[in-house]
Formats: structure tokens, sequence, C-alpha cells
């Protein structure tokens, strides 16, 4: 069954010239896996934002568990049914405590206190973080905020949930700590998972890739298809490593860098090491 | 350096007043607010004095911090302590220094005065220090819900300051994070006058309130996104609840009224 329909979508920001989603259409299979992948301002999250009705399409549509999301009646259902992980851990938990942060979703929906309890222990428990329940927010990692705010949205009992770009600002552990809680969730309670990214080793553990370029599908297909065509994906600039990037100006400007260079302290150390000659 | 420092200025703990519904602390310290101003004489501000240090000693609260709470009010404290003392017009003059004087009766309202600033700023005290900013809160919202009839925004105050207080350590944390950053690019907070000082602090200043509001529209779309549409038909995970406690507290504040109002009857008075 297609839990996400989306149909001929375009956006456009009221402030630019051009649009950020040009015609989309992709459907969504009930618990699938589904990784977005995409450089900085190919639409990606711009479409995220369409899924739960916080942004209206210029032009098409899309159904969410048969629901349209320009039928304002219905909003309250869209946003409970397809739920939304954010870039930023810090800037989504509301409350001051965890638990109470939890409940949020659920407190706005009026459910009764009784089962707001239950379903935030459950949800707290799923994602493993029960022993934090009455922990304060910036006293957690950046891994375990993110968790929290993954029950929150569990403890709405949504059928999807969409992540954007939710591993970005997340050092690699607490990027490991996430995806595996979302793998689980996938597999577990059968919850079909949108999951936005960049990292093409996160994409590379989804059930079926989607590609965006320039606000358009440029490919789609299951992981193992997507990532044989190399030359493509680095047209769209998704391999390229932000010091691989870095080092390929720098030497455009003339400076003698070695190739090569993927991480920061390889990068420190070359830089250092090129002052020290001078 | 800014990442341990606490808001407001909570006590936690166990004991019977910091178990108690806010609503009943809020209330109850209300009703001690009036009572110091209906009080007088002596007798009348004893009671009430002792009623405090008794609900201190319950609080398990050491009564240092109370007299540390003074301190920020001292200066008030003196001040109005002196005008009265050489501008209240008594009868009974005990010194006469050219066209100032210092009565009897100047010096008993002095003390008065004085009396009443210390027991308010204590008894308020009691109530910030064994309920937590957020509990206290709450307490606020539910007292303040009949009002939103009225269309005074009670749920949309509690909420910004439930999401201040959430902020505030994020919001230090950052301070922290650009004045290193800066530190290390050369910028120096520490050294020259006020104005130098006053101008080392744009490059601080500035980041910090580009992220504040970034920050502000993020979360204002996280919460749009969880269902977030005021607090008409809000519910919440803890519900408040008055207990045996409050019935307590409530008969022995009233006792407190019942005596100072009494001593006020008395003839002596």
């Amino acid at each position: 069954m297609e839990i996400l329909s989306v149909q001929e979508v375009s956006y456009q920001y009221s402030d630019a010239e051009a649009e950020a989603v040009k015609g989309v259409s992709f459907g969504v299979e009930a618990g699938e896996f589904l990784a977005v992948l995409g450089h900085n301002g190919s639409g990606k999250s711009t479409m995220a934002k369409l899924f739960n009705a916080l942004y209206q399409p210029t032009s098409g549509k899309i159904l969410v568990n048969g629901m349209d999301t320009q039928d304002e009646a219905r909003l309250w259902d869209i946003r409970s049914t397809c739920g939304m992980v954010f870039q930023n851990p810090d800037n989504q938990l509301v409350a001051t405590i965890v638990e109470e942060d939890v409940a949020f979703g659920l407190e706005n929906n009026g459910v009764e206190p009784g089962e707001i309890r239950r379903r935030v222990d459950e949800a707290l428990k799923t994602v493993g973080m029960q022993d934090f329940a009455d922990a304060a927010p910036h006293m957690l990692s950046g891994g375990q905020k993110q968790r929290v705010a993954i029950a929150g949205v569990l403890a709405m009992r949504p059928k999807i949930i969409v992540f954007d770009e939710s591993t970005a600002m997340l050092d690699p552990s607490g990027r490991e700590e996430v995806l595996n809680t979302v793998l689980r969730i996938n597999r577990e309670e059968g919850i079909t998972i949108i999951w936005i990214t960049h990292f093409m080793e996160e994409a590379a553990r989804a059930g079926r890739v989607l590609v965006m370029d320039d606000g358009k599908i440029a490919m789609e297909g299951a992981p193992r298809e997507v990532f044989t065509m190399v030359d493509r994906l680095k047209e769209m600039g998704l391999d390229a490593p932000p010091m691989e990037e870095m080092g390929r100006r720098l030497r455009a400007k003339g400076i003698p860098l070695k190739e090569g260079i993927l991480t920061v302290e390889e990068m420190g150390a070359e830089l250092c090491r090129l002052c020290l000659k001078n | 350096m800014l990442s341990n420092i606490t808001v407001g200025q909570y006590f936690p703990g166990n004991s019977p007043v910091h178990r108690m519904d806010p609503r009943a602390k809020i209330l109850l310290t209300v009703a001690l607010i009036v009572l110091i101003f209906v009080a007088q004489g002596f007798v009348g501000y004893a009671l009430i004095a002792l009623f405090v240090l008794g609900v201190t000693r319950l609080s398990g609260i050491n009564p240092k911090f109370l007299l540390k709470g003074l301190k920020p009010i001292l200066f008030i404290i003196a001040f109005t302590l002196i005008l009265n003392l050489f501008f209240y017009q008594g009868e009974t003059v005990l010194v006469q220094l050219g066209f100032m004087r210092i009565t009897l009766e100047g010096v008993y309202y002095a003390a008065y005065m004085a009396a009443r600033l210390v027991l308010l700023v204590m008894s308020t005290q009691m109530m910030t220090l064994t309920t937590s900013p957020i509990a206290l809160t709450d307490g606020l919202e539910s007292l303040m819900k009949p009002l939103s009839r009225l269309g005074f925004p009670g749920h949309e105050l509690a909420m910004m300051m439930s999401i201040a207080l959430r902020f505030i350590p994020t919001l230090l944390e950052e301070t922290d994070k650009i004045m290193k950053a800066q530190t290390a690019r050369g910028a120096d907070f520490e050294s020259g006058n006020l104005i130098n000082r006053a101008k080392a602090m744009v490059p601080l200043l500035v980041p910090l309130f580009v992220s504040a509001f970034r920050r502000a529209d993020d979360l204002a779309m996280a919460m749009e996104a969880r269902c977030y549409r005021g607090g008409n038909q809000r519910t919440r995970l803890k519900v408040l609840k008055f207990s045996k406690l409050d019935g307590y507290a409530a008969l022995m504040t009233a006792g407190l009224c019942a005596l100072v109002l009494l001593e006020r009857l008395m003839p002596w008075a």
C-alpha cells in the first residue's frame, strides 16, 4: 500500500526566483526505508516540509495515508500521521525535562493524562532513553537529544517519520546511535522512514535511494544500483568530502597542497607543514 | 565558566514545603504578603517572622540563604530606614540636628518599614527557594486560566517562560563558544575601560542574536510539526493536584492571619 504519494509537486519560496522543487512525483510504500540523497540546495529539505503540510505545494498534490495535505480540516491528523525529526537537536526540544518534551505532541492533541504517561514511557523505552526521563535536555549528548526528539514523534504513533538531515550535526558515534535506533523502529514497529541526508554511507543502509538534484529526482533505485554510477553522483557534487573540496580550491589559488586529503586533522597537519616550510 | 549557572534560586529538596503544590505556594505567599501589609506593631511582625522561620526550618533550607537573598535590597532597606528616621513628623524629639530631628515615633516607624521589607523578601524567597522555575510556571499558568476567558494570554506567557528557561543554558553555552572563538581570533573581552569593553561585546552579541533568531525559527517549525496550536485544547502530562499537605499549609497560614489580626484588636495594640 502506498502511504505517501507525491504527485507532480512543485514548490517556490515567495522570495526566490526559481522553484526549489520542480514537478516531483514518487510514492512510498508502507514500512519502507527510503533515503533521499542530495547536496545542499538540491531541494530535499524543502520537499520534506511539504510532506506534513509545513509548506503547501505551489502546484501538484501530496497524499499522506490518503489525506490531501491541502485539506486544512485534516491538518493535525496529517501532522500526527507524518512526524518529523529536524536537523538541529537543540532547536526542536521544547520542554525543560525530557519526559515533558516527549509528551509535548500528545499534550497538543489533547490526549488524556493517563494515556500520555503510558505512551511517553513506552516511547522513551523504544529509543532506550527511559533512564533519562527526568533529565534536562541540555545535559544530554547530541545523539541522545535526537533520540528524545524521535521519542517525541513516536509517542504520537505516526505511520511515517521524516528525518530531515537529523544526523548532520552529530559526531560519528551519535550518528551511528541515531541511525541504529531508526533502523530498529523501521524493522520492529513497521514505521515508514524517509531519511534525508547527504551522507552516502547512511543512504547505503536504506532499502531504496532517491537522489535529488536541482529540485528534481535525478536517480532512483536500490542503493547498490545508485552507487555504482559514481560519475553521475560526482557530477551532482555528492561524494566530494568537504576537505577534498577545500584542497581543490586551495590548489586552484596556487597553494601546493598534496592531493587526497579527507579529514580535518590531515588538512591541519598539511597546512602547518606548508607554513613551517615557508 | 558559564555552563554551571543555575536559573533562579531553586534549592532542590524533598521537604513538605518542596512537595507542596506550586499553586498553593503562590496563593499562600500572596496571602502572606497581604498580611505583612495589614499587620501593625511589633507583635504582629514577630508572629510573621516566627512563621517564616518555622517554614524555613521545615524546608530544610539553611537560613543563611534567606539572609543572602537580602543582600541586593540592603541598600533599599538602609535608604528607607534613614529617610523615615529623619523625615517622620513625630512628637517626642530625641535628637535635634539643626533643622533635622529624630523623633521616637520616627524610630518606631522606620523600624516597622525595615521589618516589613525584610519579611516581604524572606517570605517570597521561601517560595522561589523551594519551587523549581518550571513548577512555578505551571502553577502560574494554571492560576491564570480563568483570566484567559477575558482574553489574558496566560498560556502564551507560561509557554514563553518555559521556552526561555529551556534555552537559557543553550544560549549560555553558545555565548561561551562564541567568546572562545573570538578570543582565538584576537578579541579581548577583559581589559580596557568600560567603553572599550562594551565595544568588545559587539562581535559577541551580533552572532548570538543572529543565532537566537535562527533557533526561534527552527523551534517554531518543530512545534508546528508536533501539532502545537495554542493552549485551548491542551492537556498536560503532569496534572497539578492539591494534597493534604496544601490543606495543612493553608490552615497554618489562616491561623497566622487570625493571630495577627486578633492581636491588632487587643487593648494594648
